[in-house]
């Protein structure tokens, strides 16, 4: 139990200051709409639902404002750096922004369904109301006329003003209202938005997820609209007062006996636009940012092109300074005007240049390693934009004594930042490096597509060993995709030195690791050390690991702890 | 945007409308609407159309991820033949089915939904696409007695691939001499 409140406690106490605060509001508005004298006549003809959508309606303002600030990536870096001196747990919240962009849109989407299925209701029984269909109270509250003498302030009850108008259904109302047409809009751009959100359509045609999302533009402007109908009404007061608790059995007195005058109801005042004028403008910001971003020169210092098609970019840009297993999102408007996509950075930053190495995964990739293959020798090439750096939990890599860094196929790009940068530090005797000792384990079907990574590791190898420091980085290499030819070939060359795969010092395993076993071994080797844990991979690996992690962490503050960081892209 | 198939988005919005069609219709015939009857109809519209949607086709390129339990109605659904598989018949289909759900309030935003998958789909079929069913592969194996019998279909064990090919740092390791020596046939 102690284990989890570690790993996991800051997120669960945001969940639940989340929740607490969308309960709150819901029922303190379910309450003031249910209660309230104000809406007596209005529940009248409504009934709960008045209620039933008026809270919803609250929980959306809140949650609409919280959705647009998890994905201002600048804010958060911004965020990320001042919490500097706070600790780790408040950093590592920040890298779980989409997850809880995510948890907010679930809410948001549920609490449309309930106001949207309160206002069918509602909207039906005025509508009936109008007509005569109910008792007389309810016909004589609908029939109140606009009050002429007043100074503008309208003052029925019920917003389907005329009775006789043809046609006379809730439908022509919805679409003849402010509240109900942009209601139905906004509706069907968040519908529109959640379906092209659907994991198997965001992880197979990402330009789809992308471009509809935008809709979320026409979704905040119809919302800040949608109240200045002002069609909730509440009572005011008159003089002299209309008591309802002596006046509600007497319908057909009012205006006629002097404690009865006619009631007069005015619309409440539209908040939603106080709530989410903030982060609107806080996004603007943002993307006014990623523009200026966009605008600036950036220069190529070397293309090369290694085998198996993965492309390094070596560039440079006034200004730019990095941290280790930052990204980027780069732009290339000869490719596509509009799309960013997020590379991470395998340069050090101890380096006067930044690098990426770019595998071919898709269009955008693809084109730009057709392009850079047939540019000439020494030439720059086409227009590139650069937006970021932007943090990621490896930058706490170096406060950890022992670190495990876990990297997964095209995920071990952070640690060939993070390794060159450990290097650096330790060989300028920085004084920020804490680190100890580096356990890595990089597992991969085929070393094919990282061939330039190997290379790193023998040279790091070469230059740990002419430093007597063999011990200060294990590093571990799986290969999950051996067939028989390959256990045979290693079975042959069983006694040499050198592994036959990588031609690295350190043997190849074959098949997944034994994590039991691994962190049993780092909690031998490390007895009192904490422990950080860094998993660049697939989901399903990142749960196998924080559960290790929990399960090998001891309460007791001289013993072991392992601490899980998972990236996210 | 050029690999996208545009049936899985349309699958996804036609599932969502028939959702949202048959809440619609639940609220109507719940609340003793006016004209009810549509909303009835938007309860059986709803349902027919989720039972359409519910399995997924299969993706030309890339794996195609099934949706829990779907393998009944996978089944059900290809039984119809060219009139499941085909997209444009799907898109007349949704674009007449949503036409009723215009009359009366809960059931509107059931029927845009419906008509903006319906277009989605037109889109689909226009580019050639066309439903398949995910079935699960039958794996045939043969026994190990027979193939034993049979000459090698393989090569026997080699190095992997970065190791077979020659270094030029080390050449002289790379080349091999034969034990046999090559001359022409007399």
């Amino acid at each position: 139990m102690g284990n989890w409140i570690i790993n996991h406690g800051l997120s669960a106490f945001i969940l639940v200051v989340w929740m607490g605060i969308n309960i709150f509001l819901f029922v303190y508005f379910y309450l003031f709409y249910d209660l309230g004298d104000r809406f007596f006549y209005t529940r009248h003809l409504l009934g709960s639902a008045l209620a039933w959508a008026r809270a919803p309606a609250a929980v959306l303002n809140f949650n609409c404002l919280l959705i647009l600030l998890p994905v201002c990536r600048n804010l958060l870096s911004l965020v990320r750096g001042s919490f500097m001196c706070c600790g780790r747990s408040m950093r590592k919240q920040l890298d779980k922004n989409l997850t809880f962009h995510k948890l907010v849109a679930y809410m948001i989407g549920l609490m449309t369904a309930v106001h949207t299925i309160a206002h069918l209701f509602n909207v039906e029984w005025y509508n009936n109301s109008r007509q005569g269909l109910y008792d007389n109270l309810s016909t004589t509250l609908s029939s109140l006329e606009d009050d002429e003498d007043e100074d503008d302030d309208e003052t029925y009850l019920n917003p389907i003003r005329s009775r006789f108008s043809v046609p006379q259904t809730p439908t022509y109302f919805a679409f003849t209202t402010i509240a109900g047409l942009t209601g139905v809009i906004i509706t069907l751009a968040l519908i529109l938005i959640i379906t092209s959100s659907m994991e198997v359509i965001r992880r197979s045609y990402f330009e789809v997820f992308w471009y509809t999302h935008h809709l979320f533009i026409i979704f905040f402007a119809g919302l800040v609209f949608h109240g200045a109908g002002r069609i909730v009404r509440g009572q005011v007061a008159t003089d002299p007062p209309h008591n309802f608790t002596v006046c509600k059995d007497r319908p057909l007195d009012w205006g006629k006996i002097p404690e009865c005058p006619l009631p007069q109801f005015a619309g409440g005042f539209p908040q939603t636009w106080m709530w989410v004028i903030g982060p609107m403008v806080l996004y603007l910001c943002e993307r006014v940012l990623r523009f200026i971003r966009y605008m600036q020169t950036v220069r190529y210092r070397k293309i090369v092109i290694h085998p198996s098609k993965v492309l390094e970019l070596q560039l440079d840009k006034a200004g730019f300074k990095m941290e280790v297993g930052q990204y980027v999102f780069l732009n290339c408007p000869a490719i596509s005007q509009l799309e960013w996509h997020p590379f991470t950075m395998t340069s050090a930053p101890e380096e006067d240049f930044f690098s990426v190495h770019i595998r071919s995964v898709g269009d955008w990739t693809q084109k730009l390693i057709d392009i850079l293959e047939q540019l000439p020798e020494g030439a720059q090439g086409p227009k590139m934009a650069v937006d970021g750096p932007f943090g990621t939990a490896s930058e706490d890599v170096f406060d950890y004594e022992v670190s495990m860094l876990i990297g997964c196929g095209i995920g071990v790009t952070p640690f060939a930042s993070i390794l060159k940068s450990i290097w650096y530090k330790f060989k300028q005797s920085n004084p920020k490096l804490h680190t100890r000792k580096i356990y890595f384990y990089w597992l991969c079907r085929e070393t094919h597509a990282f061939e330039w990574f190997a290379d790193l590791l023998q040279v790091l190898e070469k230059e740990m060993e002419e430093r007597g420091m063999a011990d200060f980085l294990t590093y571990k290499l799986y290969l999950t995709g051996w067939d028989h030819s390959h256990a045979a070939h290693v079975m042959v060359h069983f006694d040499k030195d050198t592994d036959v795969v990588t031609g690295l010092r350190q043997k190849t395993h074959y098949g997944r690791p034994n994590w039991d076993k691994e962190f049993e071994q780092v909690r031998k080797e490390n007895p009192t050390s904490v422990v950080g844990t860094f998993l660049c991979g697939p989901e399903s690996l990142a749960k196998t690991l924080e559960n290790k992690c929990v399960k090998f962490s001891d309460v007791d503050p001289r013993k072991t702890k392992f601490y899980f960081n998972k990236e996210n892209f | 945007m050029g690999k996208i198939e545009w049936a899985m988005w349309a699958n996804e919005q036609a599932l969502a409308a028939g959702l949202i069609l048959l809440t619609g219709g639940i609220v109507g015939v719940a609340g003793q609407f006016r004209d009810w009857e549509f909303a009835a109809y938007g309860v059986a519209a709803g349902v027919f159309i989720c039972l359409l949607e519910y399995p997924r086709g299969k993706r030309n390129k890339g794996t195609s991820v099934e949706r829990t339990g779907q393998y009944c109605l996978t089944v059900c659904v290809k039984a119809f033949g060219p009139v499941t598989s085909n997209y444009y018949v799907r898109a007349a289909l949704h674009a007449a089915l949503c036409v009723p759900g215009a009359f009366i309030l809960p059931t509107v935003l059931g029927c845009v939904c419906l008509a903006i998958a319906s277009l989605i789909y037109l889109a689909a079929a226009v580019r050639g696409e066309h439903w398949q069913p995910i079935l699960p592969k039958t794996e045939t194996r043969e026994r190990v007695g027979e193939s034993i019998k049979e000459p090698p279909q393989n090569p026997p064990p080699r190095p992997p691939a970065e190791l077979r090919r020659k270094r030029p740092e080390d050449l002289e390791g790379a080349a091999y001499v034969n034990p046999i020596s090559v001359t022409a046939n007399e």
